[in-house]
């Protein structure tokens, strides 16, 4: 007989974890700790710290885009969840939909819309009004990320949501509470742990994105992206300091993402007290 | 209970649902202090009534009426209405003491007086241990407690009470019913109850509505309910009984099953073809006799209290209930005294809508 939870039926993932994510992890620290003839030096990591003003302009943006998409997926996840069953269905179907479209082509598209030419522009001058800069400006960039990452803010938030019954929500406005108070005092709270996911799977892809910085932001809207990009696969080639500045990006998120949780479980615990 | 306040009135109210007539203008009023039950069958309108008056369903037509005032368009929040809910709803990010202070904080209430309120409600649910568990971690019964205390913390007029104990094994729900009659007296305030069970709709009520396919079929005292059924369908809902066709000769006499007998109900036509119902403890077995309707015994069940037996007379079969044992296959007479036989009109398969001198 097999036993389902026998441990032999981990290996294949503890094989694939190791070759996939622990040695290439272990590589990147190695490569950032030494130089180009493996010996062990700190200059890669003391070098990473001039990218410091990229970084923190990356986070910037990366965190407007997470904020923007959290404002408009919550009230949609919500609306979503409270649909019939069959119209739920069609309308995680209709998110789906645009990611059976490359994520290049997606922002390709997104470039021809917004160029100078672009389709927006040509209206506006259609209609008489003056053209806008669209293109190669950081409001292009965080649009081009709100756009591909918003998914992955609604699905998370759309799946916590639908486990919140309607019962309770009548429950709270049979004990007095109006919209907001029901909102704040229990869809807020129940919601967190898909608030909490939605941003990480946000946040993460979008301050170390290379694309949409690149074909959108043009050369002012430098990202820690396009940099890692550069330096591994670009002109200015050096495996090592491309090791220390992911290194850096790594630590920084890890941060970043541990300050966040921590402030979203205090904030549920407070709403126990 | 105080009969002359009405605190709820429900003046033709109809709802439909996706084109089906969930209620077909009910008028039903509810005097303050009163235990009211809905009782029917699964799909007959009693829940709808009861989220219309919590206002979670919006009428079609008709008034809603709480203390004399129109309250149609009241959102629930507004309302001095609280409600039990069938799957308890409670909130699974607070634990038991901040449900019950749920309605409390809303409106702002001193934390002292937060504290000494809802202390109070739970040690009237007999929770007062159990302040900062986790409602997840209850057991059903628990979770109805703290529901109950939850509704009641905010003093409300009336409670709505929907189906509450329907998840709850037999032993624990006989208790509830009794703690539930004991809380609304001591409260005293009007409680509205649903259930499809009538046991309890007799145990715990002042007042029984009875309904049915939207209708209301008959209101009136557990008691009256049982004993006085207004027709075939609360005869056959409300406990057992024996339902046979019979022809209504003259005030006090009617024929069935091929014999006449006398009967303490009139007013009806001459030779109106009526419903005649006898509950099964009202028969008497005897021994077979020209003077008593005969039959054989075609099955014995032991049911604890009593045994139940079916007897074929002359191919009606009767239910009769009895404590003395009798074997498959003998000849037995069956006594009808005249208090035993209750006379109905016929009534058409959606109901009626008079209900009779029931209502107190």
């Amino acid at each position: 007989m097999i036993r389902l939870n026998a441990k032999w039926t981990s290996y294949p993932y503890i094989v694939w974890m190791l070759l996939f994510t622990i040695l290439p992890l272990l590589l990147v620290v190695y490569f950032a700790f030494t130089d180009s003839s493996g010996a062990f030096t700190l200059d890669n990591v003391k070098q990473s710290a001039l990218y410091i003003p990229t970084l923190v302009n990356s986070i910037y943006l990366a965190a407007l885009a997470t904020l923007f998409c959290l404002v408009l997926a919550y009230p949609f996840a919500f609306i979503m969840s409270r649909l019939s069953f069959s119209r739920q269905k069609m309308m995680s179907m209709l998110i789906m939909l645009p990611m059976w479209m490359n994520f290049l082509l997606r922002t390709y598209a997104w470039q021809a819309i917004l160029e100078d030419n672009g389709v927006i522009n040509t209206l506006l001058t259609a209609i008489g009004l003056p053209p806008a800069t669209l293109i190669n400006t950081s409001g292009a960039v965080v649009l081009g990320m709100v756009y591909n990452y918003i998914p992955f803010m609604i699905l998370p938030l759309y799946s916590i949501m639908t486990k919140i019954d309607k019962s309770i929500l009548e429950a709270s406005s049979d004990l007095g509470a109006g919209f907001f108070a029901t909102f704040r005092r229990v869809v807020l709270p129940l919601s967190l742990p898909g608030i909490v996911s939605g941003v990480t799977m946000v946040f993460v892809p979008a301050v170390s994105t290379f694309v949409i910085s690149g074909m959108l932001g043009g050369s002012g809207n430098y990202l820690i992206g396009d940099l890692i990009e550069v330096q591994f696969l670009g002109n200015s080639y050096d495996l090592n300091a491309g090791s220390a500045t992911s290194l850096l990006l790594m630590v920084v998120v890890l941060i970043t993402m541990a300050i966040f949780s921590r402030f979203e479980t205090e904030d549920s615990e407070e709403a126990l007290v | 209970m105080d009969q002359n306040k009405k605190i709820i009135e429900l003046k033709g109210i109809s709802k439909s649902f996706d084109g089906e007539q969930i209620l077909k203008s009910i008028d039903l009023d509810i005097h303050d202090k009163e235990f009211v039950t809905l009782l029917g069958p699964s799909g007959c309108g009693k829940t709808t009534t009861l989220r219309i008056i919590g206002g979670f369903v919006t009428p079609d037509a008709g008034d809603l009426l709480f203390l004399g005032k129109r309250i149609n368009d009241v959102p629930p929040y507004k309302r001095k209405v609280n409600t039990v809910f069938q799957k308890y709803a409670l909130f699974p990010h607070l634990d038991v003491f901040e449900n019950v202070a749920f309605g409390l904080r809303l409106v702002k209430t001193p934390e002292k007086e937060i504290v000494r309120r809802v202390r109070e409600m739970l040690a009237l649910v007999n929770l007062s241990d159990f302040e900062s568990r986790r409602v997840d971690l209850l057991s059903g019964g628990q979770q109805q407690r703290v529901a109950i205390a939850r509704a009641l913390v905010n003093q409300p007029k009336v409670l709505l009470l929907d189906e509450p104990l329907g998840a709850l094994d037999l032993k624990l729900r006989k208790e509830m019913q009794y703690e539930l009659k004991k809380i609304q007296q001591r409260m005293g305030i009007t409680f509205i109850y649903v259930t499809h069970d009538q046991e309890e709709a007799l145990t715990m009520s002042d007042t029984v509505v009875v309904m049915n396919g939207g209708l209301i079929h008959q209101i009136g005292t557990p008691q009256d309910i049982y004993n006085e059924p207004i027709n075939a369908f609360t005869a056959s809902f409300i406990g057992e009984s024996n339902i046979v066709p019979g022809i209504m000769h003259r005030d006090c006499l009617v024929e069935f099953a091929g014999r006449d007998f006398v009967c303490v109900d009139g007013g009806f036509e001459k030779d109106e073809p009526v419903d005649v119902v006898v509950r099964p403890e009202d028969v008497d077995i005897v021994a077979a006799s020209d003077e008593y309707l005969c039959g054989k015994v075609t099955s014995v069940t032991f049911k604890g209290v009593h045994y139940e037996m079916r007897v074929d007379c002359g191919g009606t079969t009767w239910r009769v209930h009895s404590t003395d044992f009798t074997p498959i296959g003998s000849l037995v007479g069956l006594r009808l005294t005249p208090e035993d036989i209750h006379i109905m009109h016929k009534s058409d398969a959606s109901g009626v809508k008079n209900y009779g001198g029931a209502q107190p």
